[in-house]
């Protein structure tokens, strides 16, 4: 057979995080190629090597048999591959037509664009994709899935012959995905290689032929998805040895302290119920977008929801304001350390002690240290090494800038703390420490609800799961029923 | 290294040794600089500036701009015309003026935090809008014949000595700003919404609360300006204080707050202030021309933007040396 496409043993580290390691596949022509694997197994990482964006460390691409180097997206496109994202980026003032045509209008004798050619390239690839979308209106106002035909569009005006689709569907209604489906099938038995990401196993088994399975950046297997059933291919993704250690302790599980009820938020969960207890640690599982982080946002009221509510040792918290949040008794360690968990150009004293200024003044004063005392001795309890309290939190490590969060939030005195992805992007060491904090923590009577798209830390850490599948509640797994492949099946909406 | 990043980044201790290097040239080698009824003088030529930068430095810390200060100013010393010509009380206008400050201020904030439009645009709008209002309150004239008492005390001493009346009303506002901004919970949370507004809503910060209430402080104060301004003069007209929104701003980053926000202290602006005045009154008793004196401030304003900048390019350098040296040994 002959491959279109070939991905070469190619490597691709981020600092010290191997996010791609010595992977190798094919992509033949008229194939549609599924590449699955968890969250942060380097999916994207290929993605964006093929899309040009990424040069891989080593190995080498190869297109027709020829090596090729790509410096850059333009290189990608010329060498025949096209990307179509989640989110397509058309140019929202901009017609179709001339979304289409960027970068390569048709030309009147005078070096004018011809629009008339435009919009008669553009009809003319429409008809052959079997769609009907006006070329002439603009870019705005056209839904996620006509969005993506337009890409599909673009990618054949400019000849492209391997179309990489990164979780085209995650957006789209069903009747949308048959009709994206129907155009794909078209454009692999014209002869166009397809590479196909999605977590959705019933749209791999639909559309793809082969299926490539990752797993923390590795190769794990290329096989026809024929001769796979969906647990297989779950086994692999998930299949490793849970060897790291969680430093889980045995906690008396006392009163209830929080309470969600019927939470929604229009368009990005509904109807989420839960609740937690003193003791407990409760994981919020599911994949990138199951809206995990938003709702417990939306718990804390940094964000707002529609209707539902939040009840706090038993009463309701004002909607909308992270300072009742606070008041009653809750901490939230956000995702996004350096947009919100941190300042990152204030001192870390100034960090530890933002949520409590409050509480430590004397007569609405803040004098004589009291916050560097405040602060020193927090940080001294999380074992952080900085420098000076007064140096910008901005020059720690990523590890010492999540105890800085984490401090922040202890010394408010928490009876809830919400840690969402509390050891993303820090160093092993620094996470067992996290982990076994929190498992402190909690046999002390805090009630945690931590967020996490890792599954060991998940299943090593929680004495209950929620497992969260497109914005709402999809199954609650207890410690002993949870398993890599029970929470996977939830998350991605297989029957267990 | 980090003792010499340690000082390029204290800008205002800079600007404040700048500011007494000033003082005592001009007080050795300019004649008549060091009097008392200089000082006197310029006392009175920095009292607007001085006082509406107080509020101008907190939101300004907090990442936003008000240009309508000025007209507010104008705006409410028409009023003070018009409110006397209509036979109020002094005792009931001068509240009153500030009153009226206040909302102009909230109108403002509430464009900005309650619609959230960026607060450039929208005090360049209110800007042209208040000074416009002014003009249809007191047309070109000007009201003249305010109370005795009331304009010998903005413009005198105490005691007939060299220390002016107004001093106080400086030193005592400026003492409360500097420690709101500098000593309390408050004033914390204003770096923190300047430096990162989103992580300061996840810290329970209410950023757009604050914002508003700053603002509903910048009118006020540019209220009470406008009464001090019409006492000084003896003149309530529409197009006083034209302009000193530029002077304002220029002493408030001379003085070493960050345009983009979580960076300055009140000392540096205070130093700022004095630094433009001294320098402006020091050439002027110098003969020096109005023009001049015009490009020595502008100078000096991209002076103030621009050293900060060449030291963290120069920091930046460093770092990046020290980072292939690590790399190379």
């Amino acid at each position: 057979m002959d491959a279109l496409l070939e991905v070469r043993d190619v490597t691709k580290s981020f600092g010290a995080v191997a996010a791609v390691q010595g992977v190798s596949f094919a992509l033949h022509a008229g194939e549609a190629h599924a590449l699955v694997g968890e969250n942060g197994a380097g999916k994207s990482t290929i993605v964006k090597m093929l899309a040009g964006v990424h040069r891989p460390d080593t190995g080498t691409l190869a297109v027709d048999g020829a090596e090729v180097d790509f410096a850059g997206p333009a290189d990608a496109k010329a060498a025949g591959i096209a990307v179509i994202y989640q989110e397509p980026t058309l140019f929202p003032d901009l017609s179709v037509a001339e979304n289409i045509a960027m970068g390569n209008q048709p030309l009147t004798r005078l070096r004018q664009i011809d629009r008339r050619a435009m919009n008669a390239n553009a009809e003319r690839l429409f008809t052959r994709l079997g769609v009907r979308i006006d070329p002439a209106r603009p870019a705005r106002g056209l839904s996620i899935a006509d969005q993506q035909l337009v890409e599909i569009a673009k990618a054949l005006s400019s000849e492209a012959r391997v179309l990489v689709m990164d979780e085209p569907t995650a957006a789209l209604s069903g009747v949308e995905v048959d009709r994206l489906f129907a155009v794909t099938r078209a454009l692999r038995d014209e002869g166009a290689a397809i590479m196909f990401i999605s977590h959705r196993f019933e749209e791999i088994t639909a559309l793809c032929q082969r299926v490539t399975i990752m797993r923390d950046g590795r190769h794990v297997c290329t096989e026809p998805v024929a001769d796979l059933t969906v647990d297989d291919m779950i086994r692999r993704m998930v299949g490793r040895d849970l060897s790291a250690l969680y430093p889980k302790q045995e906690a008396t599980i006392g009163e209830t302290v929080l309470e969600v009820e019927g939470l929604s938020r229009e368009g990005v969960f509904r109807d989420v119920s839960f609740t937690v207890r003193a003791g407990e640690i409760v994981a919020l599982a599911g994949l990138v977008g199951a809206g995990r982080s938003e709702v417990m946002q939306a718990v804390f009221g940094v964000d707002r929801y529609d209707s539902g509510s939040v009840r706090f040792l038993g009463r309701k918290l004002k909607p909308g304001s992270p300072r009742a949040a606070m008041a009653a008794g809750m901490g939230l360690v956000p995702e996004d350390r350096r947009q919100q968990g941190l300042v990152m150009e204030l001192s870390i004293e100034r960090n530890v002690t933002l949520p409590r200024s409050r509480a430590l003044a004397k007569l609405g004063l803040l004098f004589g240290g009291v916050e560097r005392r405040e602060a020193a001795s927090w940080t001294q309890q999380l074992q952080t090494r900085l420098g000076r309290l007064s140096d910008p939190v901005g020059t720690l490590s990523g590890g010492n800038q999540q105890k800085v969060v984490l401090a922040k939030w202890l010394a408010t005195g928490p009876r809830l703390l919400i840690v969402d992805e509390p050891t993303r992007g820090i160093d092993v060491g620094t996470k067992a420490e996290v982990h076994r904090l929190l498992s402190t923590l909690a046999a002390r009577g805090l009630a945690v609800v931590m967020v996490s798209s890792e599954l060991p830390e998940v299943l090593g850490m929680a004495d209950r799961i929620v497992v969260l599948r497109e914005g709402h509640v999809a199954a609650q797994l207890t410690r002993a029923e949870a398993t890599e492949e029970s929470v996977m099946y939830a998350a991605m909406g297989q029957p267990s | 290294m980090s003792e010499v990043r340690r000082r390029l980044a204290s800008w205002d201790s800079i600007i404040i040794a700048l500011t007494v290097l000033v003082l005592v040239v001009a007080s050795v080698g300019v004649p008549n600089f060091g009097t008392s009824r200089n000082f006197t003088f310029l006392v009175l030529d920095l009292m607007p500036i001085v006082l509406v930068a107080l509020p101008m430095t907190f939101i300004i810390v907090t990442g936003e701009i008000d240009l309508s200060v000025a007209s507010t100013l104008g705006l409410t010393s028409s009023l003070m015309g018009w409110f006397w010509n209509n036979g109020l009380s002094i005792e009931t206008i001068i509240p009153l003026c500030v009153l009226v400050g206040a909302m102009l201020g909230a109108f403002n904030g509430f464009l900005v935090t309650g619609l959230g439009l960026p607060s450039l645009a929208v005090t360049i709008g209110t800007l042209a809008l208040y000074r416009g209002l002014a003009f249809v309150v007191l047309g070109d004239g000007a009201v003249a014949d305010f109370p005795w008492n009331y304009t010998g005390w903005v413009t005198g001493t105490i005691g007939g000595g060299a220390v002016p009346n107004v001093l106080i009303l400086i030193v005592a506002l400026a003492l409360i700003f500097g420690v709101v901004l500098h000593a309390t919970p408050f004033g914390r949370s204003l770096y923190a919404i300047g430096a990162n507004a989103q992580a300061a809503h996840f810290s329970g910060i209410r950023v757009a609360r604050t914002k508003f209430w700053l603002y509903v402080a910048s009118g006020a104060i540019a209220g009470l300006v406008g009464v001090l301004w019409t006492l000084r003069y003896s003149s309530a007209r529409a197009d006083n204080g034209s302009g000193l929104e530029l002077a304002v701003v220029a002493a408030v980053l001379l003085g070493g707050v960050s345009i983009f926000g979580g960076r300055g202290t009140l000392p540096g602006v205070l130093a700022g202030v004095v630094l433009l005045a001294a320098l402006q009154n020091a050439l002027r008793l110098q003969d020096v021309s109005g023009q001049a004196l015009n490009i020595v401030t502008g100078a000096l304003l991209v002076l103030s933007v621009l050293l900060p900048n060449v030291a963290s390019s120069i920091r930046a350098t460093w770092h990046r040396r020290r980072l292939r040296q690590a790399a190379a040994s």
